[in-house]
């Protein structure tokens, strides 16, 4: 018989793809249907965010963060906000810490009910999208009762919060939970125990502990390796240290593995976000330095001295002292940090913004390497991608 | 906190005397600044010595100094999961002279690397890939240089006589102005009206 020449095919995936989740530009070299290499090119969603930043105010930069990951906004804010006050060396006072990390897991909810939806999508089921899309609805009617907007809030700012919690916003927030934990179970009445969904994700893209170290995974990716790390515990920020709440771990560093994991947390989040309700004091919501934070709109009215505040923070901003941090928060995603070196003035000298994203793409080479086509898209589902933290 | 992060940063200058310069802690943040050439040997002892154990390293990033000799900085953070340690590894360098790449240490360094070299133009030696990563298909320049202008050179606009996207050279129907508001009284240049000759009858 002839020798038959086998060519690998090269496959280019996007960037109009709608299991991308954005615009990745994934090429494929396949052997057949199995991925030999997968490299993913990204960069068509690159704003210079961190160019941008430089040129700006340091109140000024702070909606570029919500930006980045447009569906885990407020995390984001909240790290850049807490590198700032380092830099300062400034105290939040009690409730607006509270707001913040009840603001947090809000947003470690909308996140993972977009991930969960769109990934579910992905691999063939399409009710928890129709479904989850009306909670998130809810979840961002929160956002908007505090901050106006529904997505990018620049709400959570250095030295507090920008405003108080309307009245009976608890209550609504109380309201919300038990309906949704049901809708959590019914959820996974549908996908848990579903044969094809675990068809589609047990075994795929496995991660070892060691590997999700050396790629710098971090957040569920690291965690579904069976890693408990957690920097809410680890190394608390805010009143994270007074929460009660648990770290799930998976087993086997799989995509079922992180689906399980994530869910959980979204549980977990109800149960911190219980704990910041029952808790919160009452008190300022931002910082009474006049340096950093806006005076009342009341005193402007009387106080010349608060005029001349309102009008220096808004214009000239506040100088931060010269001096360099790393501050990370654990974003929906996973480790969002932020490095800012300040030289004294009144804008960043340079704002490095590390994303936990663009960790996690980079495995996916060696995550999809023997899988199949099809299992790439559950992986690239998996990683939780967004392309607007990837690409900054 | 602080303490053990000093202890931390003696034990490493005292484990590499050859390769760190020196340790400083400010903010609750170690930091350990090393000998360009010796980076890899640093965070391999870094990551595998046991009172160490950074085995992540979550970020590598370059900040320019264009004032300083060797205008770049290159920064690695590195966490330790087991100590819940965090250190920054800085080393200095500048256009002519390559950084070795720390690939063969941690993974994840890649597409950092990959980075650094897009935007600052860093050239990292050995580096298995080291190509554009977030700029354009054959983008010119490194932008996140402090003198590579905000506004960019080239913009882009689809031409409908060729059927695809062309770039050209960026026209600003206004200038570019950068408020830093540091002082009412300069970097703004008012020409009264009819007072144009001002400075020439002076002068």
């Amino acid at each position: 018989m002839a020798e038959v020449q086998i060519k690998n095919l090269m496959l280019n995936f996007g960037p109009q793809h709608p299991a991308a989740h954005g615009v990745l530009r994934l090429v494929l070299e396949l052997d057949g249907e199995v991925v030999d290499r997968a490299d993913p090119h990204i960069g068509l969603l690159h704003r210079g965010t961190e160019k941008l930043i430089e040129y700006k105010t340091y109140l000024q930069a702070l909606p570029y963060f919500d930006r980045l990951d447009y569906v885990s906004t407020m995390a984001q804010e909240h790290c850049y906000s807490l590198a700032v006050e380092k830099l300062l060396g400034c105290e939040v006072p009690p409730r607006a810490q509270y707001i913040r990390v009840l603001f947090c897991e809000i947003t470690r909810l909308l996140n993972h009910l977009l991930w969960l939806s769109t990934h579910a999508l992905d691999v063939g089921a399409m009710t928890p999208f129709l479904w989850m899309f009306e909670d998130r609805e809810v979840l961002m009617e929160f956002y908007e009762a505090v901050s106006g907007a529904r997505m990018h809030a620049a709400y959570i700012r250095p030295g507090g919060v920008h405003q108080d919690m309307p009245a009976g916003l608890d209550e609504r927030i109380r309201a919300f939970r038990e309906p949704f934990a049901k809708r959590l179970d019914e959820i996974e009445t549908l996908l848990t125990e579903n044969r094809i969904w675990k068809q589609r994700t047990v075994d795929i893209g496995v991660v070892t502990a060691e590997q999700a170290m050396d790629w710098g995974f971090s957040g569920p990716m690291l965690r579904g390796s069976g890693v408990a790390w957690d920097l809410r515990k680890a190394q608390p920020y805010d009143v994270y240290d007074r929460m009660d709440f648990d770290i799930p771990v998976g087993k086997n560093g799989d995509c079922y593995d992180r689906y399980l994991v994530r869910v959980e947390e979204m549980r977990q989040s109800l149960r911190i976000m219980d704990q910041c309700l029952d808790e919160m004091p009452d008190g300022p919501i931002k910082t009474a330095d006049r340096k950093i934070a806006p005076p009342p709109r009341a005193e402007m009215k009387r106080s010349m001295e608060a005029l001349i505040h309102h009008f220096k923070l808004y214009t000239e901003g506040y100088h931060v002292p010269a001096g360099e941090t790393y501050t990370a928060v654990e974003a929906p995603k996973g480790e969002f940090g932020v490095y800012i070196v300040a030289d004294g003035g009144n804008q960043p000298y340079r704002c490095k913004i590390r994303t936990p994203g663009f960790a996690h793409l980079q495995g996916l080479d060696f995550m999809s390497r023997g899988h199949m086509l099809a299992d790439v898209v559950t992986i690239i589902g998996t990683l939780d991608l967004v392309f607007g933290e990837i690409d900054r | 906190m602080s303490e053990a992060l000093r202890e931390l940063g003696d034990y490493v200058a005292a484990a590499l005397p050859e390769e760190v310069i020196g340790t400083r802690v400010a903010l609750g943040e170690l930091m350990v600044r090393v000998e360009r050439g010796a980076v890899v040997r640093v965070l391999t002892f870094l990551r595998d010595d046991s009172n160490c154990q950074f085995k992540c390293l979550m970020d590598v990033c370059g900040v320019d100094f264009p004032d300083r000799e060797e205008r770049f900085d290159v920064v690695y953070n590195l966490l330790s999961l087991r100590h819940n340690h965090r250190i920054r590894v800085m080393l200095s360098t500048d256009e002519g002279n390559p950084v070795p790449s720390v690939t063969g240490v941690f993974s994840s360094a890649g597409w950092w690397e990959r980075e650094a070299w897009d935007l600052l133009g860093i050239y990292f030696s050995d580096h298995p890939d080291l190509r554009r990563i977030l700029s354009d298909y054959g983008f010119e320049g490194h932008p996140l240089r402090k003198d590579f202008p905000l506004t960019g050179y080239v913009e882009l606009r689809y031409d409908d006589e060729q059927k695809r996207v062309v770039y050209e050279p960026v026209k600003l129907p206004q200038d570019f102005r950068s408020f830093d508001f540091l002082s009412p009284w300069e970097d703004a240049e008012y020409v009264l009206p009819g007072d144009e000759k001002a400075e020439d009858a002076d002068g």
